[in-house]
């Protein structure tokens, strides 16, 4: 569990020494659902309409931009080998990077969304279903993610090939996710969204870690 | 370990610590695989490659603690004071690892070497970009490890000035 924490620790400490690349993923985040109601004009009900499909998309894409780092720093000044040889638990390790992205890439997209939903003109239901959703969601993608970002280390044009990767994958927390906002609005129960997200938040906490560690064990040999 | 560039001196250090894994044969540990328990193999392993795995944002001093609470070493903030200085890497602790010259990061290095506690040493090189002074603590630090009842298993290009060194060539 130290393992764990350490590892949090450290990759948020990292981040906040370089905080440009953890800000480019967030701005992209704002820039992209703002630039739809710009685009689109004043049409309010189609805003409405629109919006947890294109908040949802967006915060995929940007949990992608921050996928990239997550071993690929550690891959090339060789820390990743060092965590390999550490007598903890590679898979504690590899969780805490997991969690620390999440912090830094999924949590800042939920605390935001209600500014972002509000630009499309979302009623305070909506915005705290799109919260919620995001809530569960945002783990999932960061988990997901991380197996790809362990698969394509030292791949040349890796991050092209991890979005290929991953971006199917992220199929079903789109669907849920956004479907909850939009049966919400109209007057649906959204319960059954909700179990599936948790559900698959909690399939992927408990195999996902897994797969990464032995991705990072193949990347590495 | 000594032999020709590209002969398979990494290669085989690797092998060694299971990085990598063998095509046929293992590598045995106090008798068993080690792979069986690699905790505790790695617990004892200290592998120091090619690349110096410091991170650059963090301070050498940050580095050598994050490297104890990973390796689960307990170490205290004097210990690794007290060995970033032996290392001449005095009023330079604090200072981003960015900021340092590759022979100052190999400094960092030995420090991490002293203040690790683990029996095996398996050195990739570890003469590279030294100067004769920090070459000179280097050979003291490993005879230190030596006189402790520790092991080693380095490649180098240098003649080593080591009493009981057995000599492999690839």
């Amino acid at each position: 569990m130290n393992a764990l924490l350490t590892m949090v620790k450290r990759d948020l400490l990292l981040v906040m020494r370089r905080k440009s690349e953890a800000l480019t993923a967030l701005f992209f985040f704002v820039v992209v659902t703002s630039l739809f109601p710009l685009g689109i004009g004043a049409d309010a009900a189609l805003l409405r309409k629109i919006a947890p499909g294109i908040i949802w998309v967006a915060a995929l894409l940007s949990t992608l931009l921050g996928l990239q780092r997550m071993f690929a720093a550690d891959y090339a000044d060789g820390t990743l080998e060092q965590l390999v040889l550490s007598p903890q638990p590679l898979v504690l390790l590899v969780t805490g990077k997991i969690i620390a992205h999440w912090i830094v890439c999924g949590l800042p997209l939920v605390l935001l969304a209600p500014v972002i939903g509000l630009q499309f003109d979302l009623d305070s239901s909506s915005l705290y279903v799109l919260m919620a959703t995001l809530f569960l969601g945002t783990p999932v993608l960061s988990l997901l993610g991380s197996i790809g970002a362990a698969l394509t280390l030292g791949v040349r044009g890796g991050s092209l090939l991890m979005s290929l990767l991953i971006l199917p994958l992220y199929i079903p927390v789109l669907i849920f996710g956004a479907g909850a906002v939009y049966a919400n609005s109209v007057g649906l129960n959204t319960s059954g969204h909700f179990s599936l997200l948790g559900a698959l938040l909690i399939l992927a906490l408990a195999f996902v870690p897994w797969v990464s560690t032995a991705a990072v064990k193949i990347a590495i040999e | 370990m000594r032999g020709e560039n590209g002969v398979g001196k990494t290669s085989l250090l690797r092998l060694l610590t299971g990085l990598s894994k063998a095509e046929s044969g293992e590598v045995l540990w106090n008798g068993q695989s080690i792979f069986v328990d690699p905790g505790a193999y790695h617990r004892q392993l200290l592998f120091l490659g090619h690349r110096d795995a410091l991170k650059e944002e963090f301070s050498a001093l940050e580095n050598l603690q994050m490297y104890a609470s990973l390796d689960d070493v307990n170490l205290t903030a004097e210990i690794a004071l007290a060995a970033l200085w032996r290392f001449g890497l005095r009023g330079r602790e604090n200072l981003p690892v960015h900021y340092l010259s590759a022979g100052q990061k190999r400094r960092v290095l030995m420090a991490r070497m002293l203040t690790r506690q683990a029996s095996l040493w398996i050195l990739d090189e570890p003469f590279n970009a030294l100067d004769v002074n920090a070459i000179e603590e280097l050979e003291h630090l490993i005879a230190e490890h030596l006189e402790g009842g520790g092991m080693l298993i380095l490649t180098s290009h240098q003649v080593i000035r080591l009493p009981k060194v057995k000599v492999l060539d690839l």
